[in-house]
């Protein structure tokens, strides 16, 4: 096998709010085009993870972040140019934030503001990603309708094509199948796999079968702490190392 | 189940008497005070208009509109030209606004956006501090400090002028603005916010992108409550504006507003005379422009949300 350097590497990170650690040292890397999973209960700073990776944990006040990231070999706290950064990552939030503007201004809005105004590239763009989230046949009609009119499960797929019009490098989804239909959600999930060949994806997910079905790996995090990271196949046999895995993957706790 | 249990999952409609009446009461007052906003209005109006009636039919209409020859006390020649006046409201507040609007968003955003902590306490402290000058103290700056600082700084003989007034007038709609507009703003979501920068915007894009077009309608509401303030206000601009009937050709001219007419000549006017029924006439005319004023913003408003 040909180790490629990682694509994401995070090593003994730790991660406070004020004089309350949530973070305790963790570690891992992902490689590229890796679907990467994220399991772990409520509170167990999943998402304070993902907003380290693109520094938008800066806007709350108060933090303390120490250990490295890594995107691409490069530390992400210094590099040159931060929205650079979080251009080359895609972040989904877990309930659908629409923005205030139309389901086009949506899905144009990061693309415009880096500075893309060629209105054929842009329109291409918008189709492009609103086809890979699977939105385009439901949406191209009435691309100027507000898409906060749009329902649940849609929205998501405007936040997903969203995330997706800067063209990142990584996509890393927050528990977005939190408030939409398990039919909505198993588009989505091959929507994911389709994507997994251009890019790679962190999953962080609540629902643990979701892992199994989509993670090429996948780490249990439990109160800020890594318990165990491995294959998939291997995290949902019957004999991961961890026995807290074991009881939290098969429902016995979380 | 015990008949207890019954009882109390019978539907609420079965409630005593009193929480009825009560109910009822509270409805009462609520739709009273609703309804007594509007009579307030009218009733302002119809008062006001009242005492203007008598002179209405009499009055030639393209002379009061566009002449400027305003000479309600003369024997022989009395006229009643209020064009220049409605000018010097109009250019005055106008003037303002285009000084105190940019500078009133701005600030709303530098404090609702760019500051935090104690910064933000004190600023917001310091504006409310602003918008409680009473005007008359205003009237008195003009009248001595920006008075000599035109004078000083422009080739202008006397500081008492368009310009000088529509600065007061700015100045006192400027806190309201911000602190109106810093609400408004605040009342975006923060997970817009969020949402935007994780996209790889700036802040700056991320105000003029996201949040002017959220917010809007309260900031539209923030500028709307500043015009108001300045086409009303009479104190300061009485003072400030030299007071000189005269339709401006520059910022130096001196002018003469609507509401400093009233507030000057009410008083020396007897009660039923037709210089008395014309300072009406002239408050019947503020009441259409400022409601023409918020006709035009409610369409305003409207215009955007439907794109
Ligand atoms: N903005 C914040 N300020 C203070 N504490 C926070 C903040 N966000 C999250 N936390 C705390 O960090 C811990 C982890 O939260 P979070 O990252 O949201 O976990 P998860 O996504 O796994 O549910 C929680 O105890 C939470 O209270
Ligand atoms: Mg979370």
């Amino acid at each position: 096998m040909v180790t490629s350097p990682p694509k994401i590497e995070v090593r003994d990170l730790r991660l406070a709010y004020g004089h309350k650690e949530v973070l305790h040292g963790v570690s891992f890397a992902v490689p590229s085009h890796e679907i990467f999973g994220i399991i772990g209960p409520a509170q167990s700073a999943k998402t304070s993870l993902l907003r380290c990776l693109n520094r938008t944990i800066e806007f709350t006040p108060h933090i303390h972040v120490s250990g490295s990231i890594r995107v691409d070999g490069q530390d992400v706290r210094r590099v040159p140019d931060v929205y650079e950064l979080r251009r080359k990552i895609g972040m989904v939030a877990p309930l659908p934030v629409g923005l205030p503007l139309s389901i086009y201004d949506n899905v144009a809005f990061a693309p415009r503001c880096a500075g893309l105004t060629n209105r054929q590239e842009l329109e291409a763009r918008v189709e492009k990603c609103l086809r890979q989230a699977a939105l385009w046949d439901e949406v191209k009609d009435r691309l100027d309708t507000l898409g906060t009119k749009l329902s649940g499960g849609q929205q998501q797929r405007l936040t997903i094509a969203r995330a997706l019009s800067h063209e990142p490098e990584i996509l890393c989804l927050d528990e977005f199948s939190i408030a939409i239909d398990p039919v909505t959600t198993m588009r989505i999930e091959d929507v994911l796999k389709e994507l997994r060949r251009e890019i790679t994806i962190i999953l962080v997910t609540n629902l643990t079968q979701q892992a199994r079905r989509l993670a090429d790996r996948t780490m249990f995090l439990w109160n800020g702490e890594v318990v165990e990271l491995d294959r998939t196949e291997v995290m949902f046999s019957d004999s991961p190392k961890d026995r807290r895995t074991y009881d939290y993957v098969q429902g016995n706790f979380g | 189940m015990s008949p207890a249990a019954f009882a109390s999952s019978r539907p609420r409609r079965h409630r005593p008497a009193y929480q009825r009446v009560i109910e009822r009461l509270v409805e009462g007052v609520i739709r009273a005070c609703g309804a007594s906003a509007i009579l307030f209005v009218f009733g302002i109006f119809f008062f006001v208009f009242r005492e203007a009636a008598p002179l209405l039919g009499k009055l030639d209409w393209h002379q009061v509109l566009f002449s400027q020859e305003w000479y309600p006390t003369s024997r022989a020649n009395v006229r009643y030209g209020v064009g220049a006046l409605i000018v010097g409201t109009l250019s005055v507040t106008g003037l303002s606004m285009l000084l105190a609007v940019p500078f009133g968003v701005g600030a709303a955003v530098f404090v609702s956006e760019f500051c935090t902590g104690r910064v933000k306490e004190t600023l917001k402290v310091l504006i409310e501090l602003l918008a409680a000058i009473p005007s008359i103290v205003w009237g008195f700056i003009g009248l001595s400090v920006m008075n000599q600082v035109i004078q000083a700084l422009f080739p202008a003989p006397v500081g008492l002028n368009l310009l000088n007034a529509a600065i007061l007038l700015a100045l006192m709609s400027v806190p309201i603005m911000v602190s109106i507009g810093e609400d408004a703003l605040k009342a975006v979501p923060d997970s817009y916010r969020e949402a935007a920068l994780a996209l790889g915007v700036t802040r700056w894009q991320l105000v003029y992108r996201v949040l002017l077009p959220a917010a809007r309608n309260g900031l539209l509401a923030a500028v709307l409550l500043g015009v108001g303030r300045a086409i009303g206000e009479t104190m300061a601009v009485l003072m400030a504006t030299g007071h000189a009937v005269n339709i401006p050709h520059s910022l130096f001219d001196p002018i003469r507003t609507l509401t400093a007419t009233i507030a000057a000549e009410l008083g020396e006017t007897s009660v039923g005379s037709d210089h008395y029924r014309m300072l009406f006439v002239i408050g019947v005319m503020l009441f259409t422009i400022t409601f023409i004023v918020n006709l035009l913003a409610d369409l305003a408003v409207r215009g955007v949300r439907k794109r």
